[in-house]
This record gives structure tokens, sequence and C-alpha cells, in this order.
């Protein structure tokens, strides 16, 4: 599971741009929208994506998405429960 | 009285120049590694920036630079008149690329037109102005005469920040300038010329 974290922290930077920061910058439980990190709807898209391509998870309830992506800690329970890749 | 080039912003070969003082020089020949290194001399702290295309970037950068080293506070009715050759070239490259790997990406969907450097710079400078973008094929000084006198003696803007941001790889170069009913530098075709 800290496995899956850094990966995805460093995937969530890779794929949004966030030169500015390192994977340790990002707290597990720390807000990906809003206070947070500040991510905007565009980002949200690039989430989805990385769910589908990099984990194989159709994301069919846009309405889910709020909860699944608060912080990396519920995005990475989300594809350990959900992955087929 | 006359509209003038007050002050002008050119970014080129590496170097950030403002009104014939140059502010920053990089020999890194990489655009996006200069832009960065760019970015944190002039400590832009704007996170946004780095979800940017090339061209936004490279505009938003500049007009930055501009903005921050003049003596009075810009006018809220200052309009964007930008041209260039290659529109948005690098982002639509990497778009494409995108698409034919089966997944495009959003991030940068977004930016594939020209005018969103528009955008970003009203946003950052929160200018609700007029604004266009327009591609020629070479630098063309009569046309942004012609037009910024035309937006500020139809008092559509105060004054008006024009130039050329071309950006294709990494190949650059972006004029900017500010024209208002100053003393300065005169609208003339041959001034703009010497400045590009």
């Amino acid at each position: 599971m800290e496995n899956l974290k850094k990966e995805l922290k460093e995937k969530i930077i890779e794929a949004l741009n966030l030169e500015d920061l390192t994977p340790e910058d990002i707290k597990d439980d720390e807000l990906l929208f809003g206070e947070g990190l500040e991510l905007d709807s565009i980002d949200a898209l690039e989430l989805i994506i990385i769910l589908d391509k990099d984990y194989g998870i159709k994301l069919d309830d846009p309405k889910k998405g709020k909860k699944i992506f608060e912080s990396i800690e519920t995005m990475a329970n989300y594809i350990n429960e959900n992955r087929s890749k | 009285m006359k509209s003038e080039i007050t002050h002008y912003c050119q970014i080129k070969n590496g170097k950030v120049i403002f009104d014939e003082n140059l502010l920053y020089e990089d020999k890194e020949v990489d655009f996006q590694k200069f832009i960065k290194n760019a970015y944190q001399f002039f400590e832009l702290d704007y996170r946004k920036f780095y979800k940017m295309d090339p061209l936004c970037k490279l505009a938003v950068m500049n007009s930055s630079v501009l903005i921050a080293n003049l003596t009075e506070k810009l006018d809220p009715k200052t309009a964007l008149l930008l041209t260039n050759k290659s529109a948005c070239v690098d982002i639509d490259l990497k778009h494409q690329k995108s698409i034919t790997e089966g997944f495009a990406r959003p991030a940068d969907f977004v930016y594939t037109l020209p005018n969103i450097s528009l955008g970003e710079i009203s946003i950052k400078n929160k200018l609700r102005s007029e604004n266009s973008f327009f591609i020629f094929e070479t630098f063309n000084p009569e046309f942004l005469i012609t037009y910024t006198q035309q937006l500020i003696q139809t008092k559509k803007a105060n004054a008006v920040l024009a130039g050329w941001v071309e950006i294709a790889e990494n190949d650059y170069n972006a004029l900017l300038f500010l024209v208002e009913k100053k003393k300065g530098i005169a609208l003339k075709k041959e001034n703009l010329l010497n400045l590009i």
C-alpha cells in the first residue's frame, strides 16, 4: 500500500505538471482539491485517466469521484479494491 | 496626447530584457528548462505556470516581468494584442501524439488555442479588457500599430499591451510593449523593427 501511494504521487506530479513538488511534499491525507493541492476540474479529468490507463478502472459514476479523489489515501484504497491492472 | 511605447520586455536567446536593461541571462538552450529557471529567478510564485503550454509560459513570463517593473500600476483598461507565426504548435503536436497513443490529455487539450495565453495573462493580472490574438507569417508592425491606435482612439482601451510571442520548440522570441497616452518611444514601424 505504501508503494502504491508513492507511485500515485509520482504519477500525479508528472500528469498534472506539479514540477515544484516532490512525492514527499504530498501528505497521504492532504486534500487534493480545494485548500490542499488546489487541483482543478481539468486535473480531475487527468486523475480519471490515470485510473483508467494505469489501473484499468473506469469511473462510470462521476459522483463517486469526489470521495475517491479526496486524498492520496482514498485514491489508493479505491485502486487497491478495484484495480484490474 | 499621442500614444507611445512607454515600456517593453523581450525574451529571446536566453535573455530577458526590460527597457534596454538585461534582467536575466541563461545559457540553457532547452526552452522548458530556461523558462523554469527564469520563473524561479523572478520568483513568480504562480503554481499554475507549470501547467501551461510553452506559448502561455512565454507570454505570461514576458507580461509578468513587464508589469512587475512598471513604476505605476497597470491600468485595468489595458487591452491585450498578441501576434505570432506558429500559434500553439508545440501543444497541438503533443495533443495529437497523446490521441494516437490512445489517451487524449485534458491538461494538454485546454491549451490548444493560442488565445488561451491572453486568458492566462488576464487571469493573473485580473484584467477584463479587450484582447485579441492574430497569426501572421512574420512580425507585422503595421498591423500592431494600426490596431493599437484604434483600440485607444475608439476608447476601447486606455492602454495596450501588444506584441509578438512566437515559439516553436526551442526557437522563441517574445516582445511585448506597453502603449499608453504618455511620452515614450514613438509608435513607429522602424522602432518596432529595431526592438524585435
